[in-house]
């Protein structure tokens, strides 16, 4: 291969594999979206928040790695149970920008608190995982991204399987398209909500884990959550599948103008180009690329 | 405010849609006036001026937003962007061809309110939360362009002085010439507000909000009137990012980030969604919170924090109230400070009978 192709390449690898990690984020978004139509700006807030506990967890003494991850994990699942009963069950049925402000309120109450309990130093994720790279011809991926993408197909995989097969899946799934008719055939629509948000939970632990080993936890780490919308509007609001296909438009957009545009205007180009793209896409799909087309009736 | 309405009797649609419902009300507005044009500048000084000031500015923001999301339903996370739109423009003009505040402030909220209408472009085809993640990305490429593109942002800092507004070769420098600048401004965007929601385009707007199809079927042109409305909302968003950028001297981006358009938003959330006194209430609620912490932390807030730390700890505290405060208003009373001044307004208008 060229020097050119090599860098093409490195950067597709880049790209993939920072993209399998952003969709590992917004499956956590496109869960909730999915069963209760709630969008959740927080989503990057709740990386951030799994990123503290793990880091505390971790670096906790006597603590096995694997009681810390459960611990996150179930942590995390508390905190989105508490949060559908407090916060978003009284505002059920009220306008979609009442839900966006509440979670936006939240957003920022969680960007709030770090400083005031944690302090404002980074903190580390420690994992018992080497430093040595995995190499992929002339593209080098880090220990941890590798992870992150093998988490994120076993999600992926799992979560498709649920809501395809499963009775609690299927129950999910009539709760999204018609919440009162699911709840005439004896589906306990609550129930299913919470359940929802604590699946988001556990996705949202996850990638706290892993976005907080490979950035370090602070309040910067936050804004992955800026990623979150470009993907999930690409791959559509309530597309698992979609999700990481966004995931990897995403990444490989950012990582592709990174590497090409960025020296000739100075740099930031990966923040907007996948809004761009967005924007673009949008005009043509204005549900997405897999998204539900909704009908309306007056 | 407070009156009875005992013996008025309206005979004509015009009457039942005046400015002033109510014979009283004119002389309710006579004595607010004379408190604000008069007594409010006569009692306070120069630092509680600086904030009320502060107060003066984010009611044009406030009402500008308030305009597109409680009375067209159309949500934009962008305000704060269209606000440095205005800023800049009028910052360039004011320094490059040494036009007075007259020409700038115009020019500033015209040029808002064109990226405005190009951002609202979208709001044809998607709604709800795609358009708010829509105006989410033209917050993020307006922000990214003006750091980037020297010509705009003047230089490395993307900051440009600016000189102080001058009326007749007077120059407003103090905060209490400042404080008649500011009021003059705000005072003709809550008139704006208030007649603009009266007439045929403000309806339009309300149809739209409560079901854009049935708006449709009515004869409404969506498409036009939602330009419209970003158009003119984001018009009184350059103005606000105008008189912000007259106000500190400076034009910096820095002003105008995403937090911003989330506070405005919690403005308009707090004070009441589609209504010209809460947007007024919110964005004095919101403007004077941050004022209300800091002293608050100074006086108790060294027990539980270090000096050193006060800065963080009170930036923080701030986000915190923000949030708690907007998540509460939300799910107690959605329609915000505006309907606890109605409730109190209206059990004072029968006391003391109970109805």
């Amino acid at each position: 291969m060229g020097e050119d192709s090599e860098f093409f390449f490195s950067l597709i690898v880049n790209g993939i594999s920072i993209g399998m990690l952003y969709a590992l984020i917004a499956l956590g978004f496109v869960l909730v979206y999915k069963a209760t139509e709630a969008l959740n700006f927080a989503q990057g807030e709740f990386v951030m928040l799994s990123g503290y506990i793990a880091a505390a967890l971790l670096t906790a003494k006597g603590m096995p790695v694997i009681g810390a991850i459960i611990g996150t994990i179930a942590i995390m699942v508390g905190f989105s149970f508490a949060l559908e009963r407090v916060v978003l069950r009284p505002l059920l049925g009220r306008p979609i920008v009442a839900v966006i402000m509440a979670t936006i309120g939240l957003a920022a109450i969680l960007r709030g608190l770090p400083p005031l309990t944690f302090g404002a130093e980074t903190r580390a994720v420690p994992l018992p995982i080497g430093d040595d790279p995995l190499v992929i011809g002339p593209a080098t991926v880090p220990p941890i991204q590798a992870i992150g993408f093998v988490v994120t197909l076993i999600f992926l995989g799992g979560f498709t399987w649920f809501f395809r097969k499963s009775r609690t899946g299927v129950a999910l799934r009539a709760v999204a398209e018609n919440q009162q008719v699911a709840a005439a055939m004896g589906i306990n629509v609550e129930r299913y909500f919470a359940l929802a948000w604590a699946m988001a939970g556990v996705a949202s632990a996850v990638s706290g884990i892993v976005w907080g080993n490979m950035l370090g936890v602070d309040v910067q780490l936050a804004l992955v959550g800026l990623k979150v919308f470009p993907v999930v509007i690409l791959g559509g609001l309530d597309s698992i599948a979609g999700a990481v296909v966004g995931g990897l438009t995403v990444g490989v957009v950012e990582s592709l103008t990174a590497g090409y545009v960025d020296p000739y205007v100075g740099g930031g180009t990966k923040d907007f180009a996948p809004y761009l793209l967005m924007i673009v896409a949008l005009m043509f799909r204005p549900y997405g690329l897999f998204g539900k087309r909704k009908i309306e009736r007056v | 405010m407070f009156h009875r309405e005992t013996g008025v009797f309206k005979t004509s649609y015009a009457s039942d849609m005046a400015l002033y419902p109510l014979p009283i009300a004119r002389g309710t507005v006579i004595a607010l006036l004379v408190l604000f044009v008069v007594i409010v500048p006569l009692v306070f000084g120069e630092y509680y001026l600086s904030i009320i000031n502060l107060v003066l500015i984010s009611i044009v923001g406030a009402l500008g937003l308030n305009i597109l999301v409680g009375y067209t339903g159309q949500i934009s996370i962008g305000h704060a962007a269209f606000m440095s739109v205005g800023a800049y423009t009028a910052a360039n003009l004011a320094v490059r061809a040494g036009l007075p505040f007259w020409i700038t402030l115009p020019a500033g909220g015209l040029m808002a309110a064109i990226v405005g209408a190009v951002v609202g472009i979208p709001s044809l085809r998607i709604k709800g939360l795609y358009l708010a993640i829509a105006t989410l990305a033209g917050q993020l490429i307006i922000e990214w362009i003006i750091n980037h593109v020297p010509w705009i942002s003047g230089g490395t800092q993307a900051s440009i002085q600016v000189p102080r507004p001058s009326l007749f070769g007077f120059e407003m420098k103090t905060q209490g010439e400042l404080y008649f600048f500011l009021l003059f401004f705000a005072l003709i965007a809550i008139v704006a507000a208030l007649n603009l929601v009266r007439s045929r385009i403000g309806r339009a707007f309300v149809a739209i909000r409560d079901q854009d199809i049935a708006a449709e079927i009515i004869g409404i042109d969506i498409f036009r009137y939602k330009l419209i409305a970003f158009a003119i909302s984001s018009f009184y968003a350059g103005v606000c990012g105008v008189l912000y950028t007259y106000y500190f001297g400076i034009a910096n981006y820095e002003q105008f980030q995403l937090g911003v358009s989330i506070e405005y938003l919690a403005m308009i959330i707090i004070g009441g969604l589609g209504s010209v006194l809460g947007s007024i209430l919110g964005a004095a609620f919101v403007a004077l919170l941050p004022l209300v912490i800091r002293t608050v932390m100074e006086s108790v807030g060294g027990f539980f924090f270090a000096a050193n730390e006060m800065a963080t700890v009170v930036s923080s505290m701030r986000l915190v109230i923000f949030g708690a405060l907007i998540i509460v208003f939300l799910v107690l009373e959605p329609e915000g400070l505006n309907r606890l001044w109605r409730n109190i307004r209206n059990y004072f208008r029968v006391w003391p009978f109970s109805y």
